[in-house]
C-alpha cells in the first residue's frame, strides 16, 4: 500500500504531470504505453522502425524456388519467423508463409532442421 | 481451360543421365498428347535435400512450366506418383499469381509516369495559376 501511495505522488511532486495525463489522454496514446515511452525510463536504444523488405525492394512475387530469399525468414530450426520480428507487412507475410510451405514440400527448406 | 502450371519434381540421384532424359521425354510426350504445351523445361541439377526423402539425401531437380488443363495436371501427377525414379514432386498453379504481378507492375508504371512528369507539370500549372488570380483581382 505504501508503494501505491508513494508512486503517484512522486511524479506529481517532481514534475507538473497533473496536466500531462489529461492532455495526452485524448491525444490517442494509450496510457499503458506511457511508462515505456521517452517519459519513463531513459531508453538507451532507439528502435529502428521495421519496414517490409518486400515493399521496400519491390519484390512482387514471392516464389518458393528462391531459397536464398525465403531462408532469411526462417529461423534456425526451420520455423517461419513471425512478422512482429521481421517487420514484413501482412500481405507479404501471407505470401511468404505460402512460399515457405511449398518449399518445404519439395525439400528445399526443412520442416525441422536436424539438430 | 488452359492454365499455367509449374511442376517441380525430384529424381533419385543415382539415376543415369540418359535415363533422366528418357523420363523427361516421356513426360513431355504425355503433356503434348493430353492437349497441353510445354513453356519451359529446366534441369536444376543435383541439389542437397533439406531432409531425407526415401533414404536419399540429395536429388536431381527438374522444373517444368506448362500450359495445361486441370485434368491433365491430375494425370501428370498420377504418372509422377507411379514412376519409380521420381521421389517427390509439387505442382503449383501460376497464372493467377502472374496476373497479379502484372497488375502491380502496370500500376507501378503509371505511378512512375506521374513522378516523371512533375518537371513539366509545374510550368503548365504555373501558367494558368496567375490568370485566375488576375481575374480575381480585376473582379
Amino acid at each position: 500500500m505504501a508503494d501505491e501511495i508513494s508512486t503517484p505522488s512522486a511524479p506529481s511532486s517532481s514534475r507538473s504531470e497533473g496536466s500531462g495525463p489529461s492532455s495526452s489522454g485524448p491525444g490517442g496514446r494509450p496510457p499503458g504505453a506511457r511508462p515505456s515511452g521517452p517519459g519513463g525510463g531513459g531508453r538507451k536504444f532507439f528502435r529502428r522502425k521495421k519496414v517490409c523488405k518486400f515493399c521496400v525492394e519491390k519484390i512482387d512475387a514471392i516464389h518458393y524456388r528462391d531459397v536464398r530469399l525465403l531462408q532469411q525468414f526462417v529461423a534456425e530450426r526451420g520455423k517461419i519467423v513471425p512478422r512482429r520480428l521481421t517487420g514484413v507487412c501482412t500481405t507479404h507475410q501471407r505470401g511468404l508463409a505460402r512460399a515457405i510451405k511449398q518449399a518445404r514440400n519439395i525439400a528445399l527448406l526443412p520442416f525441422a532442421a536436424r539438430y | 481451360m488452359q492454365r499455367t502450371y509449374e511442376i517441380m519434381f525430384i529424381v533419385r540421384p543415382d539415376i543415369l543421365d540418359e535415363d533422366l532424359d528418357k523420363l523427361i521425354a516421356g513426360l513431355e510426350g504425355n503433356i503434348t498428347q493430353g492437349g497441353g504445351s510445354i513453356k519451359s523445361l529446366e534441369k536444376l541439377g543435383r541439389r542437397k535435400l533439406a531432409y531425407t526423402v526415401k533414404k536419399f539425401n540429395d536429388g536431381n531437380y527438374v522444373l517444368l512450366t506448362i500450359n495445361a488443363d486441370g485434368s491433365l495436371v491430375g494425370e501428370i501427377e498420377r504418372r509422377l506418383r507411379v514412376s519409380e525414379p521420381v521421389i517427390k514432386f509439387i505442382s503449383v498453379r501460376m497464372d493467377e499469381e502472374e496476373k497479379r504481378v502484372a497488375k502491380i507492375k502496370a500500376i507501378r508504371a503509371t505511378r512512375k509516369k506521374l513522378s516523371a512528369q512533375p518537371p513539366a507539370a509545374p510550368t503548365a500549372a504555373a501558367e494558368p495559376a496567375p490568370a485566375p488570380a488576375a481575374e480575381a483581382a480585376s473582379a
